[in-house]
């Protein structure tokens, strides 16, 4: 086990984020909607940066258990939370925030779920890892840090609200 | 480890009472959405094993495994091969090389969905059975009266009707003390058993009781064979909610619920249904919700 980020690097990563959207966006609306779980405390803290820097901007949160591929392979289902996305998304600029994108298969359920409030206008990915070994062709837009891992490799992220800490470890099998 | 059969109520415990009735919430949430389906059970089949008569039930666990993008299969029993003889363990046996992934059930008799439970790697579900039980109905009881009151412990719930034939009496009262809740049965001396809830032969006595809800069952004119009361008139002023009645009922807020569909005139007047806590069709739309978190939380046997 390595610890990857510490919690300051975590913040800059953050920052960094928040600064490329805000950058992207040029004075539009942008409606920051967190994959949960950890995804939304990304988007969350990216929403209180735009908001300082006098960005146009909601946070709406979803979840995907629903939406997963991989219930054949899960003792039991995963646990439901709601969704909350208190506005239209047809037409708008939606970024996906999520902690960290591997294989890219949760981007996928992600986007069938957001296509099921609406038709939004454009949909961009906000990550704040990328670690790499995609299996599907999705990007991520904006990134926070980027991981060198090795494809056995677990990156556990802790976020303060979610976990009680912050950090990003590595941990190798 | 998730559980494969939903049979009764009695087997599970408070934890996984509450885990479900959590669960129902995010599946309520989707019905305001423009596109109220989810793909979590695409490609799966559910039967619907009907041996008796039912439309509401039968709808209901439908829409839940459409809403779940499953595949619905309606067995139509009243015109299969069981009318020509065929037993229901032989029915079973054509099903499982249908490969069916949930099944439900409901039969006349009781215990019949757990005897086919224990034939078949599928899923089964008690879609209610004699006079034994019927587990969502309880769920969908217990959802309804929680969205009302969040904490449930400590409120009283007077069941109203025939007690001791009725399935729902059984299950509801069931997850109802399981969540602490207060129960009482409320009928003809003859139809109200005696067992640890408490019990009144009288309608003015238990609303003196205090209750928070009245649960109407169903009067179930196909099931009597010597009616237990001479008319329905006479049924509705004796246990039946009246114009009268509604008033003392509004002034006290207390909510009212039936598991439909609703005989008017008998256990109600017309005005109960546009009263403001009459939690009818509200009990009609968590039974979608509620039926979808049991469809999701099982998991079939099947390789």
């Amino acid at each position: 086990m390595s610890i990857a980020l510490a919690p300051s690097a975590i913040s800059t990563a953050i920052t960094r984020l928040a600064d490329q959207i805000f950058l992207a966006a040029d004075g539009n609306e942008i409606d920051l909607v967190g994959i949960r779980s950890r995804g939304d405390e990304v988007a969350e803290r990216v929403f209180e940066l735009m908001k300082e820097m006098g960005a146009k901007v909601r946070l709406g949160v979803l979840d995907i258990s629903l939406y997963r591929d991989d219930y054949e392979h899960l003792s039991s289902n995963p646990t439901l939370q709601s969704s909350q996305i208190d506005f239209p998304v047809d037409g708008s600029h939606v970024v996906l925030v999520d902690d960290v994108i591997f294989t890219g298969r949760t981007i996928r359920a992600a986007l069938d779920a957001l296509f099921d409030y609406g038709r939004p206008a454009k949909i961009d990915l906000a990550v704040l890892i990328d670690r790499g070994h995609r299996e599907i062709p999705i990007e991520p837009r904006f990134i926070g840090e980027t991981l060198r891992t090795d494809r056995m490799d677990r990156v556990d992220v802790s976020l303060q609200k979610t976990d009680g800490k912050e950090s990003v470890e590595i941990i190798t099998q | 480890m998730a559980r494969k059969d939903f049979l009764d109520i009695v087997s599970l415990d408070r934890a996984e009472i509450i885990h479900l009735l959590d669960q129902a919430v995010p599946f309520k949430d989707l019905f305001t959405r423009s596109v109220k389906k989810v793909p979590a059970l695409k490609g799966k089949t559910v039967l619907m094993l009907f041996y008796e008569p039912s439309t509401r039930t039968l709808s209901s666990f439908e829409v839940a495994a459409k809403r779940l993008s499953a595949d619905v299969t309606i067995f139509d029993v009243p015109h299969s091969s069981v009318t020509k003889g065929e037993s229901v363990r032989d029915t079973i046996d054509t099903l499982q090389a249908m490969r069916a992934d949930y099944i439900v059930v409901r039969h006349r008799l009781s215990g019949q969905p757990a005897a086919i439970a224990r034939q078949t790697n599928a899923s089964v579900i008690n879609a209610g059975d004699g006079a034994h039980a019927h587990p969502t109905q309880a769920l969908l009881d217990a959802f309804t009266l929680r969205e009302v009151y969040p904490e449930m412990a400590g409120r009283k719930v007077v069941i109203m009707g025939d007690i001791l034939h009725s399935r729902v009496a059984r299950s509801t009262s069931t997850i109802l003390k399981k969540l602490g809740v207060e129960v009482a049965f409320c009928g003809p001396g003859s139809l109200v058993p005696k067992t640890r809830f408490r019990r009144f032969t009288n309608y003015d006595d238990a609303m003196k009781w205090g209750p928070d809800a009245i649960y109407l069952l169903r009067v179930q004119k196909e099931r009597q064979e010597a009616p237990f009361y001479p008319s329905d008139r006479e049924y509705h002023s004796v246990f039946g909610i009246t114009e009268e009645r509604l008033k003392r009922i509004s002034d006290e807020g207390i909510y009212v619920m039936h598991p439909g569909p609703i005989n008017r005139g008998v256990e109600l007047c017309d005005g109960v249904l546009d009263y403001e806590r009459c939690l009818i069709s509200q009990q009609v739309e968590n039974g979608i919700a509620a039926r979808m978190a049991v469809l999701f939380g099982l998991k079939p046997k099947i390789s």
